[in-house]
């Protein structure tokens, strides 16, 4: 079964009790503030537009109170929204009854959460199987279903264990299995590896890119670290106070990313291990030169390749090993440091 | 404050109450239509509850006419397989043995019997209201004024009319007992289910639980500490109930308990109320090992 995408349409989120109410006045451009001091409402989420590509992961990311919670919450309409639209196969999921709804969440979504969340009184297996339980799988299936992603996420040998008994990496493996177990399309995952140590967020990460080499489910991820999303992302959403500043691929936010706020983000990061060769690349004028780098080789690797090989030049080559375009080693490393304009936009 | 009466109107120096006429009229009108309730629809309350004397005699009788020895063994086995704690298994067999050989033992049967089955019913009676309250805040908003007015008022007063319907007997007794005794039932399911954790409670929604299933899931397994905290209260304010039970016909160690009051008869006095609270301790320290082993999962092994 294919996966599809995930369309978010004109989303707007007010809290509060008269939510309705307010919607016309911030598509007119009441600000958050505003709407908080004098009306006593709180602006969650506004004019969300998103679409989130079939089978490949979407990373929202932002900081704490930037609503990117919030959103993920609508996809499986854990949060009522104010205004909007959440489309799934062509069906808005906000205007699903409640019958509808539970048959969607059983079937079409599963989700791991940051706190883990598990059933303290259950074993590994018993929470592993829980979204079957829920469904009316048999016992025996859900078991044997179980038990193989208990193994795949390496837990093998801790089936009887109790959530309390592991430490927080190996409950995230829990929660990861119980999602999986459930063979959703959407893989919704709310900070599910904020709680972790640097150590074992990468480990996880690592375990759910190479599970979704394979499963090319609809993943939604949620993040506040920018390392995270763009190692996981094939599409990245940056949202702030409720509002999305930036979307595209992590190479289209980290060369030009759209303003001082997210330039300050972006400084950081390891741009060797964000940036592909073919974005540099020149055209190729004469013979294909140096050593061949495959399209989807970051600057990082092909630095090191160019260096091992002992050549300054190389060419790019698709999968076939056609050539594309060439490159030296002083474009790699240019490409590979913050840019000054960069510097200054966040030191302003 | 003479003195201060003297400038202010009497109105406000001695209380204006209703006059003492209106009152007695008032009085009089609430007695006599309770009363001619108690007529029209006594014969009809008596029937609907006669299950439970039956129930109550048939465990009575149960409880007084097996061997001693056969008794014995159950309770031992009971309070060991619900605690599996050695200690609290020996105190019960010796505390009951004590309580044979100072020719307490029929008694103690009869009120094992009362506590039984109050216990059981302020349970099927508790747990439900208690899930109805948690589930909505107006249902909590009616339910809690009822059961301070049920925890507060002297349990005299409420004897009054459960006499004038039921008249003197075991079922007026079990129905005070079960007044005083239910309350911390309900309280404590309700706080039980509402201190459930929300983001387990959120995770089950995303996977689609229905109300029924989330009940069952999780709300029920992870309020059953709390719940556990509420069964044992129940069985200890039973016991405390059934000394007062006794004075409207439930026989028993109470009974004994109030005579030894009206003749001032220390020994029989302490003796019987030494055996109330042997059995108290017996079922506070079985309910609270249980429930500790139920909670075996709880323990941290990885910080």
């Amino acid at each position: 079964m294919a996966s599809h995408a995930i369309e978010v349409k004109n989303l707007y989120k007010i809290f509060g009790p008269n939510g309705r109410d307010f919607v016309d006045a911030v598509k007119k451009g009441m600000g958050k503030a505003e709407l908080n001091e004098t009306h006593g409402h709180v602006l969650g989420l506004q004019d969300i537009n998103i679409s989130m590509p079939a089978g490949g992961v979407m990373v929202v990311m932002g900081l704490s109170g930037s609503g990117k919670s919030t959103l993920i919450r609508h996809i499986n309409r854990l949060i009522d929204p104010t205004a909007g639209e959440v489309l799934y196969d062509g069906v808005d999921v906000c205007k699903m009854n409640d019958n509808d709804l539970r048959e969607f969440r059983r079937h079409k979504t599963a989700m791991v959460f940051q706190k883990f969340a598990l059933l303290p009184h259950r074993t590994v297996l018993d929470n592993t199987v829980y979204g079957l339980e829920i469904q009316g799988v048999e016992r025996k299936e859900s078991e044997k279903r179980a038990r193989g992603w208990i193994e795949r996420v390496g837990l093998k040998g801790f089936e009887n264990h109790y959530p309390n008994q592991l430490s927080g990496g190996m409950q995230q493996r829990v929660g990861l299995a119980r999602a999986l177990t459930n063979d959703a399309d959407i893989l919704l995952m709310d900070e599910a590896y904020s709680a972790l140590d640097p150590l074992i967020r990468v480990d996880m990460q690592t375990v759910l890119l190479d599970l979704q080499k394979e499963l090319k489910k609809t993943v939604v991820f949620i993040t506040h670290d920018l390392d995270e999303a763009l190692r996981l992302g094939d599409k990245i959403a940056i949202l702030r106070d409720g509002r999305v500043v930036q979307q595209g691929t992590g190479q289209e936010i980290v060369l030009s990313p759209a303003d001082d706020y997210i330039t300050a983000f972006v400084k950081e990061v390891n741009r060797g291990r964000v940036i592909n060769v073919e974005t540099i690349m020149r055209p190729l004028s004469g013979n294909a030169e140096g050593v061949p780098l495959v399209t989807g080789t970051v600057l990082e690797s092909a630095a090191r390749t160019m260096t091992a090989a002992r050549v300054a030049t190389a060419h790019v080559v698709d999968v076939n090993g056609r050539p594309l375009g060439a490159l030296d080693l002083s474009t790699v490393i240019a490409a590979m440091v913050t840019p000054v304009s960069h510097e200054d936009r966040a030191a302003a | 404050m003479a003195s201060i009466c003297s400038v202010l109107p009497a109105m406000l120096c001695k209380f204006p109450a209703i006059d003492e006429s209106t009152i007695r009229l008032a009085r009089k009108a609430v007695d006599d239509s309770f009363k001619g309730f108690v007529r029209s629809y006594g014969n009809a309350i008596d029937t609907v509850v006669q299950p439970l004397q039956w129930f109550l005699n048939y465990l009575e009788s149960l409880f007084v006419s097996s061997p001693w020895i056969v008794i014995l063994a159950l309770m031992v086995a009971v309070v060991y397989f619900g605690s599996r704690n050695i200690a609290i298994t020996i105190g019960t067999a010796l505390s009951m043995i004590t309580i044979g050989l100072v020719g307490l033992w029929n008694d103690t049967m009869v009120t094992l019997a009362m506590v039984t089955v109050c216990t059981l019913i302020s349970i099927l009676i508790g747990i439900p209201i208690g899930i109805l309250m948690a589930r909505s805040d107006r249902v909590q908003a009616f339910v809690n004024p009822v059961l301070d007015v049920m925890q507060t008022m002297p349990s005299f007063v409420y004897l009054i009319p459960v006499v004038m319907i039921f008249g003197i007997g075991k079922v007026p007794g079990l129905i005070a007992v079960v007044i005083y005794a239910v309350p911390p039932m309900i309280r404590l399911t309700n706080l039980g289910i509402r201190l459930v954790d929300k983001e387990v409670l959120e995770a089950a929604d995303a996977f689609g639980s229905s109300t029924w299933q989330k009940l069952k899931n999780v709300q029920m397994p992870l309020a059953l500490p709390t719940i556990m905290a509420g069964i044992n209260q129940t069985i200890m304010m039973s016991l405390a109930m059934v000394v007062v039970a006794s004075m409207i016909g439930v026989g028993g160690l109470g009974k004994n308990v109030l005579q030894a009051i009206a003749n001032q008869f220390f020994t029989v006095g302490f003796l019987n109320g030494f055996a109330l609270v042997g059995i108290a301790i017996i079922f506070d320290r079985t309910s609270q090992a249980f429930g500790k082993r139920l909670q075996k999962h709880s323990e941290v092994i990885h910080g």
